[in-house]
């Protein structure tokens, strides 16, 4: 595990009335990294996705992004420094085309920063994205509307909307609840392809098979506390994720 | 697709065209290019032929109509980006006493004036309104509602800016066809723009702000200041309005801040059907004559007036237009069942 730190958590608080969501998390994280993150429901993985992103204000602890503090930014200059994410439950624009929804970030003026001058239309880079993501340009998919589109492409849509952004950290939560096996045999080899092309990715998943996978290392949160981090091999035999997560399949052997 | 008999019913086709996408307009015959043409041409053909054929007491009618049409186009602009305002007499009032004060102390001609007023009136309501723009639905609609009332209560007061006697002499138009043909321009010019300006990148973020606005900032976009922008357009528009009517009457007083001027744009809205511009642009075309030419009955006129609002909401809640549209659309006819 080399390369420079892109993440640094320290210390991350946050409690909601009485519930502690999210207490004394650190946590470092590589560039070319690929972290999952696991816990059982509840345990606060949203929450930490929401305090990194901006979307939920910590009470204590800071979060460092390239040697920069970036604690309590707004969502949207979070965004624009690079921190993509997917949303558990899709927030897509379900009355405009497919294509049409990538519109808004790449009017974003991150990427117009990033494209230059080399900037093409909208439409054309929005199709080509889709394309990527597995909706076939030449067919009618990218144009319908994005309400009419079944659920495992709104996950897609969502995912090329957080790819449209060019992002340098790739935050997945739970990109594949919902969807079909096959769709996650066709997205999981996407995911993979950023991953190998350099992109820093932190996913969220109860599809543990797939997860272990993929990853470099796993994170398990529960009761908003970390309780292990490290390789999946590691974390899988660490007794306190036993008792955790696995208990029940422990046991029964 | 009601039943008509048990033998028929009625059947809904859309008008064929050739090929009609977003960007793409394949014309293939004179039929088709009026089809496509007189919607558009219509309106504007019939609003330049008004003013001459309007004078007098119509003829203000008009202009009062191209106004509150303006600003019922500013309501529908900042609800296009999900700010819900009752408070278009704020914009209004701003242009207004923003071009009476700089036409009474400083006796500059509505040439000058205008324009300051124009910007003025769009910077001011930003700049008020945007502390308030984090507040989402009613909230944001309370405070708009609360800020006219609070300027008509402090010019009457204070008795700053001609208080309660407001300004008079100011001013006028060089003479009453500059007035109508500049009022009908410029709602003609502000519902084209907006019509091509929403359905252009620009439009489709702001429409994605009244989504999701959780979704558009996770792309990485200021909605708050998008929002911002958003109001000082609208602010403008109306400032617009405002400015217009103090050179046309050659008088502003604190009425301009009253509650007529926010909620009738909002009907106007509600009536021609919100979310297109040409909607609430039909809806004050129509409802402005129409409440003058109540006028007659008196006391009885907002009774009535208040009952076709009321029943044009409950019978046609998609507003008059979308239902023009559609039937354009589409023609309708019997089929027999079996």
């Amino acid at each position: 595990m080399e390369g420079e730190t892109l993440l640094k958590v320290e210390h991350l608080g946050k409690h909601f009335g009485g519930v502690q969501a999210v207490f004394d998390v650190s946590f470092v994280l590589r560039k070319g990294e690929f972290l999952g993150m696991i816990g059982p429901n509840g345990s606060g993985k949203t929450t930490l996705v929401n305090l990194i992103t901006g979307f939920v204000r910590p009470d204590s602890g800071k979060v460092i992004y390239r040697g920069e503090e970036i604690t309590g930014k707004r969502p949207y200059t979070i965004a624009g420094l690079g921190i993509a994410r997917t949303f558990q439950m899709v927030r897509l624009f379900y009355n405009l085309p497919a294509y049409k929804n990538l519109i808004i970030p790449l009017s974003s003026s991150r990427v117009k920063k990033l494209r230059g001058g080399e900037y093409g239309e909208r439409d054309d880079v929005a199709v080509d994205l889709l394309d990527d993501m597995g909706f076939e340009r030449d067919s009618f998919v990218p144009y319908k509307l994005a309400g009419s589109l079944p659920h495992g492409y709104l996950k897609r849509l969502d995912l090329a909307r957080a790819m449209a952004l060019r992002p340098d950290l790739l935050i997945l939560d739970e990109l594949f609840s919902g969807m079909a096996m096959s769709e996650v045999a066709s997205t999981l080899p996407l995911i993979e392809k950023f991953h190998e092309e350099g992109l820093t990715i932190i996913m969220i998943e109860h599809r543990l098979r797939e997860l272990f996978r993929v990853v470099d290392r796993v994170f398990v949160l529960n009761y908003g506390e970390k309780i292990a981090d490290g390789s999946p091999q590691d974390v899988m035999n660490s007794e306190p994720v036993k008792k955790a997560y696995l208990g029940i399949e422990v046991e029964i052997k | 697709m009601a039943e008509v008999g048990a033998r028929y019913r009625k059947k809904r086709l859309d008008r064929g065209i050739k090929a009609r996408a977003d960007t793409l307009f394949a014309i293939a015959s004179y039929k088709e290019i009026l089809y496509l043409l007189l919607p558009r041409a219509l309106p504007v053909i019939a609003l330049l032929i008004l003013p001459i054929m309007l004078t007098g007491y119509w003829g203000k009618v008009l202009i009062y109509a191209c106004m509150f049409g303006l600003l019922a186009l500013s309501w529908d602009f900042l609800a296009s980006c999900g700010l819900f305002s009752l408070g278009q007499a704020l914009f209004f009032g701003l242009g207004a006493y923003v071009a009476g004060t700089l036409s009474y102390y400083l006796h500059w001609t509505p040439i000058l004036t205008m324009p300051v007023a124009i910007l003025g009136g769009g910077f001011l309501s930003a700049l008020l309104l945007s502390p308030v723009l984090r507040l989402r639905g009613v909230y944001f609609a309370m405070v708009t509602l609360m800020l006219p009332l609070l300027f008509m209560k402090m010019i009457e007061t204070t008795g700053l800016l001609g208080g309660t006697h407001g300004l008079s002499a100011l001013a006028p138009f060089p003479n009453d066809w500059v007035a109508r043909y500049l009022a009908v321009g410029a709602f003609i010019i502000v519902l084209f723009i907006f019509r091509r300006v929403i359905s252009e990148d620009y439009g489709l973020v702001l429409k994605a702000i009244r989504d999701d606005d959780r979704a558009v900032m996770s792309a990485a976009i200021n909605i708050y200041w998008r929002k911002t922008q958003a109001l000082f357009i609208a602010g403008a528009v109306g400032a617009f309005a405002g400015a217009f009517m103090t050179h046309h009457y050659q008088f502003v007083g604190m009425t301009v801040f009253a509650l007529d001027y926010s909620i009738l744009p909002l009907a106007a809205s509600a009536l021609g059907g919100p979310g297109t511009f040409a909607g609430p642009a039909l809806g004050s075309m129509i409802l402005v004559p129409l409440s003058e030419a109540l006028r007659a009955l008196g006391g009885l006129r907002i009774a009535l007036y208040c009952f076709i609002l009321i029943v044009s909401v409950i019978a046609l809640p998609e507003g008059v237009f979308h239902y023009i549209e559609r039937k354009y659309h589409q023609f309708e006819r019997l089929v027999r069942v079996g």
